[in-house]
């Protein structure tokens, strides 16, 4: 059993508040072969600009420093790939440094965009991420994927990452979910609802109209995953500027964009799963210690925490970000959520480990309608809508955008202007996609706050991004 | 043809022989539906590395001889003092101190079981083991951690006994050596190469 200490686990803080202003995004796509990765990054800065009614040109006047986040090298055959970009925006002579943390590298570049600006060395910074993953065939992609395993001890164990997770899943679905068909069902649901929230979506890769069964029918990757169980492999660029709010106010005058309040907090735990060693669950704010006394009497095998079936880099970066932003409970105070769904199982996971629901009872959240943003059962509003950009099963995962393409989707709401850049049908035509007849608007009414998590691997890295109106904070900044 | 590319270290500095790359020419890549317009190249690279398992290497030696290695904390001074790691940790993770290894086969033969399971349909690139692959995550009664690993022979299933086998013969020094069967698998049902 091992402990941490109160230094460890000391809730993190600002020096000032900071601010998410405006942010940006290109398509998504299996393949892009059309355009070069710098051209979708100046896509998602031109974007930016032109949310708060700026040229690009004004709107870099501003950046004081800049976060790249680009994991994988060897998929584009490109190092220093940061400064390729870095040039091709023109923002030298500003200081800047690439992020690699696996699937999180979204997050975790918005982790560093904010502290920098949080610390005072900046006043505005750009974060900017992308991944290009169609220079080499799928299983080629799939070593080279498999590399960001302990290349000793598991990648030549099939060089398939889907099978070092999918051993964890295996575990939560005989555990939590009691190999039951009606969980595996759950799961399936979690799938069409994603693909089907990518129909509204013009920037996502993979729309699907399709039913549980479909899920259950498509072929097997590592049972009980499926291959619609499964994230997308993608090419993309998204990025967001962050700065404090004196800065943040003047770039966004002349706009309808109010910017938002931003915190970012990170977790980890060991690469390879083989490493995790037992110790008791951090409780979050909305926990007691008795509601997880007699979890290996319901769940018998959950007693071993995290064991295979938890994340704790994901509970730990929500015990940090909770506790800064002064989240009780997620589902009372948050409006409108978007979780690392890299597999269906993993997001029922996620939902245990940031609260959403207690340990073991992840799929209720599903099952309730709570999840969806109109509940199926009620016709009424869902209580805290996830994942309606599709989530990386149904939009993307072009892995160093996808937290920030998160935060951006959240941000949408909170401005209210989700319609507006998802239902624009010139944005459908420009990607040479279609909208479908029955599109319909996603926009969550009246969000005030929401949530993102970026996740890596099998859990290395998970960040926690948190965005709220700053009209509507749930905690006063008695401390600056 | 050349020699395909090897090493030794001599005098502690690689002594290399043969090719370690070989060179192939681009080919364009056109856009068919854009009156074949350039849109790219492919870019042709077979190259060697040169990998050290530093302090790690007495593991993937043992297994090319029967041994499955661990390696314990005993220092003193550690609050964790006593744990058991299986995967082999050089330094402790707590203290940082220097591990003790220990030859963990006895108890791997005695008191393994499966964790955690998954039968893999699909592999990527460069893959060497027979699909499906039944990966197993085996936990040991008093170690602290899980080694995650393949079965060989028998259906994997949580909480299942099972033994370690190693490839002795014709070993490719990596964590591919260790294999493991289900409780009962005789000697003659065992892949090529492999033995208890």
């Amino acid at each position: 059993m091992i402990r941490f200490t109160e230094n460890q686990l000391k809730t993190p803080q600002f020096m000032r508040p900071v601010y998410l202003v405006t942010a940006g995004q290109s398509k998504f796509d299996r393949a892009i072969p059309e355009r070069k990765t710098e051209e979708l990054c100046v896509d998602a800065l031109t974007m930016a600009a032109e949310l708060v009614n700026l040229t690009p040109a004004e709107l870099k006047g501003y950046i004081h420093s800049c976060y790249y986040g680009h994991f994988a090298d060897h998929f584009g055959d490109q190092l220093l790939g940061e400064a390729v970009i870095h040039d091709r925006l023109g923002l030298d002579p500003l200081g800047n440094v690439g992020i690699k943390t696996g699937g999180a590298t979204g997050g975790s570049t918005l982790w560093e965009a904010a502290k920098t600006v949080a610390s005072g060395y900046s006043d505005c910074v750009l974060a900017m991420g992308w991944e290009r993953m169609d220079e080499v065939p799928t299983d080629e992609g799939n070593f080279l994927i498999s590399c960001a395993a302990d290349k000793d001890w598991e990648s030549p164990l099939g060089h398939i990452y889907t099978g070092y997770y999918a051993v964890m899943a295996q575990r939560y679905w005989q555990v939590f979910g009691k190999e039951e068909d009606s969980f595996r069902k759950t799961l399936a649901e979690i799938s069409v609802k994603h693909h089907g929230y990518a129909r509204m979506n013009p920037f996502a890769q993979s729309p699907m109209k399709i039913t549980v069964e479909d899920v259950l029918n498509s072929p097997v990757v590592a049972y009980p995953l499926r291959a619609l169980d499964c994230c997308l492999m993608s090419v993309g660029a998204a990025c967001a500027i962050i700065a404090d709010e004196k800065t943040a106010m003047e770039i966004a005058r002349n706009s309808d964009i109010k910017p938002l309040r931003i915190w970012v907090t990170a977790g980890s735990h060991t690469l390879r799963p083989a490493d995790r060693r037992p110790m008791d669950i951090p409780l979050l704010p909305n926990e007691t210690p008795d509601l997880y006394e007699d979890l290996e009497n319901r769940f018998p095998g959950a007693g071993r925490y995290p064991g295979f079936s938890a994340f704790l880099g994901a509970r730990m970066c929500a015990y940090y970000g909770y506790r800064m932003a002064g989240v009780n409970d997620p589902c009372e105070d948050l409006d409108v959520i978007e979780l690392h769904d890299a597999f269906t199982i993993s997001d029922i996971q996620t939902y245990e480990d940031i609260g959403i629901r207690p340990y073991g009872q992840g799929r209720t959240y599903v099952e309730s309608g709570d999840c969806y943003h109109t509940n199926p059962k009620t016709g009424q509003p869902g209580k805290l809508p996830s994942n309606l950009s599709g989530g990386l099963i149904g939009c993307m995962h072009a892995v160093g955008a996808t937290g920030i393409m998160q935060t951006f989707e959240i941000a949408n709401h909170i401005w209210g202007i989700w319609e507006k850049i998802h239902g624009d049908e010139n944005r459908w035509k420009a990607f040479r996609r279609e909208k479908p007849a029955d599109w319909t608007n996603l926009q969550v009414n009246g969000a005030k706050r929401g949530l993102a998590i970026s996740h890596a691997g099998v859990g290395s890295h998970v960040t926690c991004t948190i965005l709220m109106d700053p009209d509507h904070l749930l905690k006063q900044d008695s401390s600056f | 043809m050349s020699l395909y590319g090897n090493a030794k270290v001599k005098n502690w500095r690689y002594k290399i022989k043969g090719n370690f790359h070989f060179s192939h020419s681009p080919s364009p890549i056109r856009n068919v539906n854009d009156n074949g317009h350039l849109l790219g190249i492919t870019k042709p690279r077979h190259m060697i590395y040169l990998h050290s398992y530093g302090g790690e290497a007495p593991f993937f030696e043992g297994l090319s001889q029967g041994k499955l290695l661990g390696t314990r904390c005993d220092n003193p001074g550690c609050e964790y003092k006593g744990t058991i790691y299986q995967p082999y940790r050089i330094y402790c993770p707590d203290c940082l101190a220097r591990c003790t290894e220990l030859d963990m086969t006895e108890t791997a033969k005695n008191r393994g079981y499966i964790h955690t399971f998954m039968t893999c349909e699909r592999s990527g690139a460069f893959n060497t083991l027979d699909k499906p692959i039944k990966f197993i995550n085996i936990e040991f009664e008093g170690v602290s951690t899980i080694l995650m690993s393949y079965l060989s022979v028998g259906e994997p299933k949580i909480g299942t006994r099972v033994i370690p086998i190693f490839k002795k013969i014709d070993p490719s020094y990596t964590i591919t050596d260790l294999s493991w069967v289900v409780e009962g698998t005789q000697a003659d049902q065992l892949p090529d190469g492999f033995s208890f």
